[in-house]
């Protein structure tokens, strides 16, 4: 049974297109909502998108092909590094500039490399993919738990290569852990005047930067969608079940995993490129494990395997640590002062942010394993008892 | 035969062994023997700092041994790479500390022991420390696996990964909430005098202390593992579970005490982190946790003797890397090393074997 069925390929094309349009209209919409409501709510949605990009890269890594990558952080950190060097000052020894939308105030070409940030999107994911390949290629051999662990090393090793990165050999690689800042601004300079927030992002308008980061996170949920439904599909699909029964299908599993890789590489390092850009500067401490766990836990509270759970779980999981928390906090405060309680009403609640996460992750492993919207194969195979042997995503544990 | 020509047939067998060798290996050999070249170089350069280097690897080796213990054993026995093994180690040594000072929730038990108490204080302090550490983490690590794992036992691999990982936040929130985000000082127990004479290698109180401690403890897991009723249980349980369970062996028990040994060890290692290096933090158990690991995998996931060489190697590993190649690279070094050892021999050196025999290789 392919994948396909779960978004019912028979079903009405009400059903097949209606959500989605549905969707997508409200995406559209959501700043006019935002300032008609004065919600304030753009920043922390763009930030949800970007990680809604991570997670579907990552999608294609875990939910798709069954290797789990704890390094994800590192593809999303070379993205942001990418617009960090070809599109800022950092490199000030020469003063390249390519269709940018730097300026110095002399009226010259400024400092450093200056390329504008729609090729470096571009350059960001060929090179994570490329990335991904080499980091790949030797490893993807391993099987289940020992891949774990060495996207892991990979995933430790990259954000302390570029915080260490500020005197390599006497060259200034990184700038360490002072890190890369004022990242020059996307901008669409032929563009009329009366379009100027669009001829280069602002900080105080935050439109272009949304509807930039919706039209590359709807680009990646087509391409999911067509990858899942592709022959690569279901290549990865019969590769995650059975290695050995799809090489003797004449799959070979390597390239297969290493397509998979390369294009989960790619999207997170779009996304890094994208935030990179979107937050101006960039520290090694904005790439730590934390991430890397993050994603994973997005995927999997979402549904490995079913875009749409893991769209979902991405924006419950982002929308916990920007919304709920500080509610949280709130109520707890307001529950305190209603008891007379200072206990309570001083508490600190973000100082437990991580508990409540850590509880939640324990919770809905116990309670709902397969995710919020279970990919239907995924779901047969999470309810089968039969011992299916010993792969870390499709095996279990021998009793 | 003569001599000559068995000299010949044995280095025709060693350049048939070199050729039928993939280059892959070939490659890695020689650079670990071009490493070692180096590193000796360094020794007969100055062989006190050498030889004291190795002498401070070889204790930080024993620390991060006995927490490789702790994730060895239990991926020997579940095949599960418990997260939370690290976060226990860090709340081992924040109970150490507390036993310590004497404030143990508040209560004020006792005046907190610092260095200038008397030794036999000091000593009493510091047993009675490492025994309260390590109850507790034995304690810790048995709950967490009847609350996260245990219901899990029949679940894909990756959902009791995860509810490991979310352990792991909890107790590391719980360190943070306990004794706040910054370091805390451990008091200065333990004499950083040089044990040994002169002053041209540097062995001080401090390391062995540290030794006094693992040895024993060493060697009180191996008595338990190969003499011991229960320890035989264990064996059996990591190679077949349905078997040991046919012949009557408590499958669920047993997994409960291999959980209680990796937690006693980690709560041994974390109160000697504490004293060893003055200082802990609520987040030294991400480090050090991933430290024994590569361990652990260095060794030979799953093999016991595995991690202990495992540990030693990664301590003289980061010190040497601290000495000759700078502080800051030390954990890239220690990563490489864990990526390269998976990429080229995923079994460890002492080979992947479940808990300490047979059993495990074909999972590979």
């Amino acid at each position: 049974m392919s994948a396909a069925n779960a978004t019912g390929r028979g079903a009405s094309p009400l059903k097949r297109f209606g959500l989605p349009a549905l969707l997508i209209a409200l995406a559209l919409l959501f700043p006019f909502l935002d300032d008609g409501l004065g919600l304030g709510l753009m920043f922390p949605v763009i930030v949800i998108a970007v990680y809604v990009m991570l997670a579907l890269g990552l999608n294609i890594v875990i939910g798709f092909a069954g290797l789990l990558d704890l390094g994800f952080v590192a593809f999303y950190a070379l993205g942001a590094y990418v617009v960090g060097w070809f599109a800022s000052g950092h490199f000030n020894q020469v003063s390249i500039s390519f269709l940018s939308t730097a300026r110095s105030i002399s009226g010259g070409s400024p400092a450093g490399i200056h390329i504008s940030f729609w090729i470096l999107l571009i350059v960001a994911g060929a090179f994570t993919a490329l990335c991904g390949i080499i980091i790949g290629a030797p490893t993807l051999r391993l099987r289940g738990d020992y891949l774990a662990i060495v996207t892991l090393g990979f995933g430790e090793i990259i954000p302390r290569f570029f915080q260490n990165g500020d005197n390599l050999g006497g060259f200034n690689l990184t700038n360490g852990t002072i890190g890369i800042k004022s990242i020059d601004s996307p901008g669409i300079s032929i563009l009329p005047d009366s379009l100027s927030t669009w001829q280069r992002f602002g900080t105080l308008d935050l439109n272009p930067w949304y509807y930039t980061i919706l039209l590359l996170v709807l680009i990646t949920v087509y391409v999911n969608i067509r990858l899942r439904d592709s022959r690569l599909g279901r290549a990865w699909v019969s590769v995650r079940e059975d290695e050995t029964a799809a090489a003797a299908m004449g799959i070979n599993p390597v390239t297969t995993k290493l397509w998979a890789y390369a294009l989960g590489a790619m999207f997170g390092g779009v996304a890094g490129a994208f935030y990179g850009a979107f937050i101006k500067s960039i520290f090694p401490t904005s790439f730590s494990f934390n991430i890397s766990i993050l994603v994973l836990c997005m995927v999997i509270l979402g549904g490995m395997g079913n875009i749409y759970g893991v769209i979902l779980g991405a924006i419950a999981l982002q929308g916990i640590n920007f919304y709920l928390l500080p509610q949280i906090n709130d109520w707890v405060h307001a529950i305190g002062e209603s008891l007379g309680s200072p206990l309570l009403a001083g508490a600190d609640i973000p100082k437990y942010n991580f508990f409540i996460f850590g509880i939640i992750l324990v919770l809905m492993m116990l309670l709902r394993p397969e995710g919020i919207i279970p990919n239907r194969q995924r779901q047969e195979e999470l309810h089968d008892d039969s011992d299916a042997g010993g792969d870390a995503l499709g095996g279990t544990v021998r009793a | 035969m003569t001599t000559g020509e068995a000299t010949k047939n044995r280095s025709g067998a060693l350049l048939e062994g070199i050729r039928s060798s993939s280059w892959q290996s070939r490659a890695a050999v020689a650079v670990v023997a071009v490493l070692i070249v180096l590193l000796l170089v360094q020794g007969v350069r100055d062989p006190g700092q050498f030889t004291s280097q190795l002498l401070i690897g070889l204790t930080n080796g024993a620390i991060i041994a006995l927490i490789a213990l702790g994730y060895t054993l239990v991926y020997g026995i579940v095949e599960l790479i418990n997260f939370a093994h690290g976060d226990n180690f860090m709340i081992g040594s924040f109970v150490g500390l507390t036993v310590l000072s004497g404030t143990l929730f508040g209560l004020g038990l006792f005046s907190p022991i610092s260095g200038d108490s008397g030794a036999a204080l000091k000593i009493a302090g510091v047993l009675i420390a490492l025994v309260v550490a390590m109850a507790a983490c034995g304690a810790i690590n048995v709950g967490i696996e009847r609350i996260a794992y245990k219901p899990l036992r029949n679940s894909p691999r990756l959902a009791v990964l995860i509810t490991a990982i979310g352990m792991s936040f909890i107790l590391q929130n719980l360190g943070l909430v306990w004794k706040g985000p910054a370091q805390v000082p451990f008091p200065d127990l333990i004499s950083s005098a040089n044990a040994l004479p002169g002053d041209t290698i540097v062995f001080r109180w401090k390391d062995v202390f540290v030794i006094a401690v693992t040895v024993p403890l060493l060697l009180g897991l191996s008595y338990f593992i190969k003499n011991t009723k229960q320890g035989k249980a264990m064996r059996a349980v990591a190679q077949d579970k349905e078997a040991a369970a046919m012949v009557g062996i408590n499958v669920n028990r047993t997994i409960s005490i291999t959980f209680l040994l990796g937690g006693i060890l980690a709560g041994a290692s974390g109160v000697m982190y504490g004293l060893f290096n003055g200082i802990t933090v609520f987040n030294v158990g991400f480090t050090q946790g991933l430290y024994a690991f590569t361990a652990a995998v260095l060794g030979g996931i799953g093999n016991l003797s595995g991690a202990v060489v495992g540990g030693l190697l990664i301590g003289v590993i980061g010190s040497m890397a601290d000495q000759y190649i700078g502080v800051r690279w030390t954990a890239i070094v220690i990563f490489a090393v864990l990526v390269l050892v998976l990429v080229f021999r995923p079994t460890g050196l002492l080979g992947d074997r479940s808990a300490t025999q047979g059993g495990g290789s074909d999972r590979a």
